[in-house]
């Protein structure tokens, strides 16, 4: 008999974001409703490809600390392990690194001695390559098939984990486990999965509590507890004054996800066309009917580089006569701009790129505005110049510099002057970054691309001991 | 002529992926719901003549429990390409608001 046949496997989750800020009473609260393990989930793709490509967190180092410091504290008083997925927003082997440092740094400041795991999922491009001429690399739509030459050009590629790395560490004496990346919702199931949960509710649980309490009535107080059963889950959030109603529930299978219904995870896929979400308490919604359908074992591969360069600079216009005619003014800068940049760079402008947008007008989606529009107030007009160094789009901008800044509406107007705020006006802005990979990898099982260092800090406090 | 913006109570847009987007509608009532899950009015050519993307892959899955219509279709490029305004794509559902449903 295992576990969930008696009780249902609990897991809190604090957070949809590591970092993200959490309050120790609800922890509290979470464990004395008597939490198996504390999951959470520490990065994502939503902020683009530069933090992947240059494999750097996107949130700084004082908020991952501070919110591993009451996990941690809470935890150890109550014996539980800590899983926390995707360390570092990306997930590279520099974000479990990063996030392992700052937990050794809270366990010396606690005085505690836990056991981390680490687990990586960086590949190297030469072994994807490989796979690849193996026939193991298969594309999801939008794209083709992939060639050597792009996975050699990308700084970094990382495959999204499940549930195994994380139940394999825990079954070797884990206190901490900081995985890289990992799907959301893999690092939530693992534990409910080790003890014997139904993999259908145990999924769909993760699924539901992935973004912490967004599947709540009031997303901004709080996470969440899943208590996983044999054919049922429960969803609670930890604030006593927040609720999980069967509407916020449900409708958190449709955030951010392409398809409500089901879901594809490493290994299998998760199908809540039958799902039926019922009011338990007024806080409290059960699920029943999800299922779990086991597929060949698969991985997500991510990857990102960098590639050219970008300046900008910022005015603003009140100028009537201008805001009257902005498609007019907006044609006639690019036009002039454009010219400018080809005759003072020549053959050095063989690729560049200039994009004017105009906010307050249509520079959110840059789509035509509809005819009879009355003019705006105010506009903000951003120039983007995308070059292939920075010292180039930096010398770019500074030749448009007087025509931007002091282009009339039509020839003959005296010469204006908008306004400005930025001395120097031109900021480089650094590299633009792209994704390159949407692709699984198929693999053996969810340990073949997945490698672990262990890092006992009651080794370490030994260690010290007998060196005194 | 109704408008999307008047018969949906919220709409929202956001990235799922970087290469794909995916806009909720959520009606106003059951008769709305009912009355525009299947129209033609946001189809995939409607789709791409407001988002650039390939007709052909646009999805579209109503799920009558919330009375919302989900409608999914990749990026015109990927998240975070040179000229990117909505990294999100946040604010891609706007566009939709002014579109007549019939």
């Amino acid at each position: 008999m295992t576990q969930a046949d008696r009780t249902p496997v609990t897991v809190l989750v604090p957070t949809g974001m590591l970092g993200a800020g959490l309050q120790r009473g609800h922890i509290r609260y979470g464990i004395a409703s008597g939490a198996h393990v504390i999951a959470a989930d520490s990065g994502s793709t939503d902020s683009g490809p530069s933090y992947l490509a240059r494999g750097v967190s996107k949130m700084n180092r004082e908020s991952i600390k501070r919110d591993l410091e009451i996990l941690m504290d809470e935890a150890f008083k109550a014996k539980i392990p800590i899983l926390i997925g995707t360390c570092g927003t990306s997930g590279t082997d520099s974000g479990v690194d990063w996030t392992r440092d700052i937990a050794i740094e809270v366990a010396r400041n606690l005085g505690i001695t836990p056991k981390i795991a680490c687990l990586y999922s960086e590949q190297a491009p030469p072994d994807l390559v490989s796979k690849n001429r193996q026939g193991k690399i298969t594309p999801l739509p939008p794209m083709g098939p992939v060639t050597d030459e792009v996975l050699e050009s990308c700084e970094h590629i990382v495959a999204l984990m499940g549930p195994e790395p994380y139940i394999a560490a825990l079954q070797a004496g884990a206190d901490i486990v900081l995985g890289g990346r990992t799907t959301d919702t893999a690092v939530l199931a693992a534990v409910p999965l080790l003890m014997g949960a139904g993999a259908g509710p145990a999924w769909h649980a993760a699924k539901i509590a992935e973004c912490g309490g967004q599947c709540t009535v009031n997303p901004r107080t709080g996470g969440v507890l899943m208590r996983v059963g044999k054919d049922a889950f429960e969803i609670e959030p930890l604030d006593l004054d927040n609720q999980c109603s069967p509407e916020s529930v449900s409708a958190h299978m449709l955030y951010e996800s392409s398809d409500p219904y089901r879901l594809t995870e490493p290994g299998g896929v998760l199908d809540v066309t039958q799902a039926d979400y019922r009011r338990l308490t007024p806080r409290v919604t059960r699920v029943t009917g999800s299922r779990w359908e086991p597929m060949p074992y698969t991985m997500k591969l991510e990857g990102a580089r960098g590639g050219n360069f970008q300046t900008i600079m910022i005015i603003g216009i009140e100028d009537p006569e201008v805001l009257a005619h902005l498609n007019e003014f907006h044609d006639t800068l690019q036009r002039v701009l454009t010219d400018r940049i080809k005759t003072t760079f020549g053959d050095e402008a063989s690729f560049f790129d200039l994009s004017l947008r105009l906010y307050g007008w249509n520079g959110t989606s840059g789509r035509p505005v509809p005819a009879n529009t009355p003019p705006p107030r105010d506009v903000g007009v951003m120039l983007v110049i995308t070059a292939p160094t920075q010292d180039l789009a930096n010398r770019m901008a500074k030749a448009c510099n007087p025509y931007f800044f002091h282009m009339p509406l039509r020839p003959g107007i005296e010469l204006p002057s908008y306004a400005f705020p930025f001395t120097p006006a031109e900021i480089p802005r650094g590299q633009v970054y792209e994704f390159l990979l949407n692709h699984v990898v198929h693999t053996k099982d969810g340990l073949e691309l997945v490698r672990t260092n262990w890092t006992d800090l009651s080794d370490a406090s030994r260690k010290v001991l007998e060196n005194v | 002529m109704s408008k999307v913006g008047e018969v949906c109570r919220h709409i929202r847009s956001k990235n799922a992926g970087p290469f794909w987007v995916t806009i909720d509608l959520f009606f106003r009532n059951e008769e709305l719901y009912r009355r525009y899950r299947d129209t033609l009015a946001l189809g995939p050519e409607v789709i791409e003549r407001l988002y650039g993307t390939d007709p052909d892959l646009v999805k579209r899955l109503p799920v009558d429990a919330l009375r919302m219509v989900k409608i999914s279709f990749p990026r015109a490029k990927p998240q975070g390409w040179m000229g990117e305004r909505d990294m999100h794509a946040g604010q891609h559902y706007a566009r939709l608001l002014d579109v007549e449903i019939g």
